[in-house]
Parts: C-alpha cells; sequence; structure tokens
C-alpha cells in the first residue's frame, strides 16, 4: 500500500470513472457495467444457494406438522411456534428413552472438555518437543504420526474395541476421551511443531543459556507465545470432536453417546409418520455449537482451517 | 532442531509414552487388522489362517465392487467440484465487491456443520414428498422432477451434491487467502499486456495457487476416504447398494453382519491404497524438504 506514486499513464485499461486515488491504489482488472451486474447475480445465486437448507430447516421447525403437510417448505410459518424446540430438547425419542436431544448434549460437553483439553496439551508438548530438542527417532515419530492421520479409522477401530474391552473400560466416557486424544495427536503435533519451528531458535537458546530446562522453558518461554496457535488448536478440535459420529458411535457406550448420533437416532429410527419440525429443530440444535464457534471466531476460523490444511 | 545436547534428555523421556500410544494405537492396530484379514474369523476372531481366501471373497463381492466405483465417482466429483466451485466463488469475491465478510461466511458456514446434520438437511430437501420437489410442483411445475435421495439412478450424486454443499467453502477460504496473497503489479502488468483477466486467472493464478489446490485437494481427500456420516445420515447406503462406500462396508460387516475376517481385509485394502498414495507425498512434502531446509 506504500506504493503511491503510480503515474496514471501505466495504467490505461482502468475505468474513467475511477479517481486519481483509486486508480494509484491499483485495483484488479474490472468491467464496469453487465459484467459487474453479473458478478453480483452470481454472488446472490450462489448464497441463496448455500443459505437455502438452513432456512428451510429454520422455517419448517417453526411450523405445527399440519402447516408441513399442506404448505411449501419455503412458506413463511403462519405463528412463531416454538413447541417443536421444546420438544426436540426435551422430549424427543431416541430408540428407547424419549428425554430429547438434551441427554446427547450434556454428553457431548462431557466428552468435549476433557478431550478438547488434553489433546491440545498433548499435541502442544509433543510438538514442542520435537521442534526444539535433539529427540533420537523425531523424525520416525513424526512419519508414524503423519500416517495416522490420514488413514481410515476403520482400519483402527477393531483392534482397539478390543484392547478397550480387554482392560475393561471399553463403552465409558474415559474410552472416548482417550480415543479422541489419540486421534486428535498427529493434527495436534503437527500444528504445534510447525508453530514452534517458526519462532526464532534464539529465544530458545537464550532460556538455555539462563539454565531453564525442559518444562520451565515450555511453561515460562513457549506457552505464553502460543496463544495464536492455542486458539486456532482449540477451534480445531471444538469443531471436529462436536461433530464427530463414528468414533462416539462405537466407543463411547449407550450411556454417552454424542448429540450427532442421538440426533441421527431421533430421526433415521422413528416409524409412523415423521415430525420434521423437531426433527429440524434438532438439527439445528446439534449444528449450534460449532456454528457458534464459527461465527464468533471469525478470521482465527479461516485460520484454523488453512493451519489444519497440514501446511502450518 | 540443531541443538546439541549432552545429557540424558527430557525431552526423549517426555515422548517415551507418546512412542508407546503411537506404537499400539497406529502401528501395532494396523498390525492386528492385517492379521485378523488372513484368519477364518467370523463373529469372533479365530486363528485359523486361510491366507487370501477373505480377499478372494471381497473382491467377488457385488456390495465391495459397488463400493469401491461408487467411492471413485463420488471423490472425483466432490474434489473436481469443490475445486471448481471454490475456485469461482474467490475469483467472484476477490473482485473488490460489497459485502465481501457477508458472502464469505454465507459460503462457508456449512464447513463448520458435521457431516451428519449435512446429510439430514439434503435428505429432507430431496424428499420427493416433502422437499423442494414438492415445493415446486405445487408452483404449477407438475413434473418436476428433485428425489436424488430416493433414486437408484441419482442417489450417488445427491451425496456429492451434499458434500459440495458442505465443503467448497473450504476451497473457497484457501483460495481467497491464496488470491490476495498475489502481487498486484502481476494485475498492471497483464493489464499493459492486454490480456484478458479470464486468461490471467487460468495460465498464471492457478500454478500461483498450485501450493494451495494441493492442500485443499489433501483435505478433500481425506474427507472422501473418510466418507461414512455423510451417507449414513443421507442414504445410509441405499436404495439397494446404490451409495455404499468402503467406510460403510468394513462398519456393517464389523459391527452388524459379524463378519471380522471380511471386514479387516477391506480394511487392509483401504490401508495399502491410502498408504501407497501418501508415502510419496509424505516424503515429498516434509522428509526431502526438511533435509533441504536442515542443510541450509
Amino acid at each position: 500500500m506504500s506504493r503511491s506514486i503510480v503515474p496514471a499513464a501505466t495504467a490505461p485499461a482502468l475505468p474513467l470513472s475511477d479517481t486519481p486515488d483509486a486508480s494509484a491504489r491499483g485495483p484488479r482488472p474490472r468491467t464496469v457495467g453487465v459484467g459487474r451486474v453479473g458478478l453480483y447475480a452470481f454472488l446472490v445465486i450462489a448464497a441463496a444457494f448455500f443459505l437455502l437448507p438452513a432456512g428451510v430447516m429454520v422455517l419448517t421447525s417453526l411450523k405445527s406438522m399440519d402447516e408441513i403437510r399442506v404448505g411449501s417448505i419455503f412458506a413463511l410459518p403462519q405463528s412463531l411456534d416454538f413447541s417443536a424446540w421444546v420438544a426436540a430438547w426435551s422430549s424427543a425419542c431416541t430408540g428407547l428413552s424419549c428425554d430429547g436431544i438434551r441427554v446427547g448434549f450434556w454428553n457431548s460437553v462431557q466428552i468435549l472438555v476433557p478431550s478438547v483439553f488434553l489433546s491440545i496439551a498433548a499435541g502442544a508438548i509433543v510438538g514442542y518437543a520435537l521442534s526444539f530438542w535433539r529427540v533420537r527417532g523425531a523424525n520416525v515419530l513424526f512419519a508414524v504420526l503423519l500416517i495416522g492421520a490420514f488413514m481410515p479409522y476403520q482400519v483402527f477401530i477393531y483392534p482397539m474395541v478390543r484392547t478397550f474391552s480387554a482392560v475393561g473400560i471399553y463403552n465409558s466416557l474415559a474410552c472416548i476421551v482417550i480415543i479422541h486424544v489419540i486421534f486428535g495427536l498427529p493434527i495436534m503435533t503437527l500444528l504445534f511443531r510447525n508453530f514452534y519451528a517458526s519462532l526464532p531458535q534464539e529465544l530458545f537458546n537464550a532460556a538455555r543459556v539462563d539454565g531453564a530446562g525442559f518444562w520451565r522453558i515450555f511453561a515460562h518461554v513457549m506457552l505464553p507465545m502460543s496463544t495464536p496457535m492455542l486458539i486456532v488448536a482449540a477451534i480445531l478440535q471444538i469443531t471436529h470432536i462436536w461433530n464427530d459420529f463414528i468414533l462416539g458411535l462405537v466407543f463411547a457406550g449407550r450411556e454417552n453417546l454424542p448429540m450427532t448420533v442421538q440426533l441421527n437416532n431421533v430421526v433415521n429410527s422413528t416409524y409412523g409418520e415423521r415430525a420434521y419440525n423437531l426433527n429440524m429443530a434438532a438439527t439445528i440444535l446439534t449444528a449450534a455449537v460449532p456454528l457458534v464457534v464459527y461465527f464468533v471466531s471469525g478470521r482465527w476460523f479461516v485460520r484454523g482451517i488453512a493451519a489444519g490444511a497440514v501446511k502450518g | 532442531m540443531t541443538t546439541p545436547r549432552s545429557r540424558p534428555n527430557m525431552a526423549t523421556l517426555v515422548l517415551v509414552p507418546v512412542w508407546g500410544v503411537v506404537l499400539a494405537a497406529y502401528v501395532g492396530t494396523m498390525l492386528w487388522t492385517a492379521q485378523i484379514s488372513f484368519t477364518a474369523s467370523r463373529l469372533l476372531p479365530v486363528n485359523e489362517y486361510v491366507g487370501f481366501d477373505q480377499y478372494e471373497r471381497l473382491f467377488a463381492s457385488a456390495r465391495w465392487l459397488v463400493s469401491i466405483q461408487n467411492i471413485a465417482i463420488f471423490g472425483f466429483l466432490f474434489i473436481v467440484g469443490c475445486l471448481v466451485i471454490g475456485f469461482v466463488l474467490a475469483v467472484a469475491l476477490d473482485q473488490k465487491i460489497r459485502f465481501e465478510n457477508t458472502l464469505r461466511t454465507i459460503f462457508l458456514y456449512p464447513y463448520a456443520m458435521s457431516f451428519i446434520v449435512t446429510g439430514l438437511i439434503w435428505q429432507w430437501l430431496m424428499n420427493p414428498g416433502l422437499g423442494i420437489q414438492k415445493a415446486v410442483r405445487d408452483w404449477g411445475f407438475e413434473s418436476f422432477r428433485f428425489d436424488w435421495a430416493v433414486d437408484r439412478e441419482m442417489a450417488l450424486y445427491a451425496v456429492v451434491l451434499a458434500g459440495l454443499w458442505q465443503a467448497s467453502g473450504l476451497v473457497m477460504a484457501l483460495m481467497l487467502a491464496g488470491l490476495r496473497g498475489i502481487d498486484q503489479e502481476l494485475w498492471k502488468a497483464t493489464r499493459i499486456d492486454g490480456i484478458p483477466a479470464w486468461r490471467v486467472y487460468l495460465s498464471i493464478v492457478v500454478p500461483i495457487l498450485r501450493p494451495i489446490i494441493i492442500t485443499a485437494v489433501v483435505l478433500l481427500a481425506i474427507s472422501v476416504v473418510k466418507s461414512y456420516d455423510l451417507v449414513v445420515a443421507l442414504t445410509n447406503g441405499g436404495p439397494g447398494i446404490a451409495t455404499e462406500v468402503p467406510a460403510k462396508f468394513i462398519m456393517d460387516h464389523l459391527f452388524t453382519r459379524q463378519n471380522i475376517g471380511l471386514a479387516t481385509a477391506a480394511a487392509t485394502v483401504m490401508m495399502i491404497t491410502v498408504a501407497a498414495v501418501l508415502a510419496p507425498w509424505l516424503y515429498m512434502e516434509y522428509f526431502r524438504r526438511q533435509r533441504a531446509g536442515g542443510a541450509a
């Protein structure tokens, strides 16, 4: 932005309506008129496509079943009726019990909090050990972790079920938390390793000269500098663990099924006429936590995706 | 990474349990899965070795062959579709438009949702008795059809459509970041030369974005290999076996069809396929570059 003097003559294709000041900042090539209108039309249509499902869900969740049966999915509800939301939260049936999706919500919270905390802690420590300390076999360890990150869960699931059964904690809260920590380890290690590799080595050397050891350097030098990466890691893990389906289905046990699994049970195991309004309310409630994270964290969410994109 | 060390080292000590977890949870389970696949295990694992019998049964199974075909079609359309849509959206958003932040938020929000939620949403929209089809017919277009989720021919494309809706925004976000990193001088230079914008995008910008495109392909490919939730929520593999995928084949045979030998054989095939694609890429991406960097 500091290039202030660009002679207008070097930019002959600029539209005439542009002020010299704007041309000095060198905007992208663009056409006025038809092209511009077409561009906005395209963006509006694309936005409509992306918004349509959410819109339909909110509208339907606010209607009564009678209204749903006769009306169009695009029609506005005749009156605001939140009873489907109340029912979805507290009395929807999942399999045998009818306590609503709130059971799954609290299960997910119970799974989420320790899983997020422990997986980030583990990833930060391992990433730190791998990036600043000379450790024998570090490359091999890292390679195995990377392979683990890409393998489908189906490859690991059965032996893990057997092992956890043998230990006696299969189908428990502890089991699903341990599973999330194990499967979160590769991506968390990758994130923190790449982040610490970008910090100046002098910082570490200075702390070493001052006589600080492994844990002191971690706690007093590295951790305080890690805030951006901690936020990114937290966003990634919160959305990822909340959205998990298959691991919760297999390892959590019937008492601890996460919200995604219970949602699928509510929707896909009912017989007779489906309560679409209730189903949609339950779906919105299940999507609410990651959506709130997304809306609140904004650009951090984008950074988290980019950081989770293996390149760091 | 180049710190000289002499004393026995706390870092090594800290990594011992990590080694334990990694060897047991990743390496051990992979070997174990492969081992079971060579046995006659059905409901319970047994130690009767049968060579490649399970693999022969696997590749004689129509369900498995359909699964592989489906994942190939889904994977191709999903990855190419996400790249094209994501690129077009990113280019459109990069034209100094109004409401850019709002639009970016709209395009990306589905990515925050789980595949389960995505699958259920599109299941409703493509439900002929309730969804878009009914709405459009009620407007007077009597012959309009949009019942993909329950149509044997179209169900796989229903899965693709839902996947595109969920993940295109991710590619858009990555590519937009890449476009913002391109030097403004490039645009001036091409304008002076009178090159049309679309040519600049195709011949100059796309090659510059290559690393981002590779990253996007890797991320999308991971979700293709792991695609289980989306299919379960949207079609549950149906109608018939029209939307079966390998991950679902394995889960069904492990937990409901009680055929552990066949399931682990399928898992081993998946494992080898992923490893074969992964190994050269990981080597290029991390270890070769790291060596070059370490020397500098």
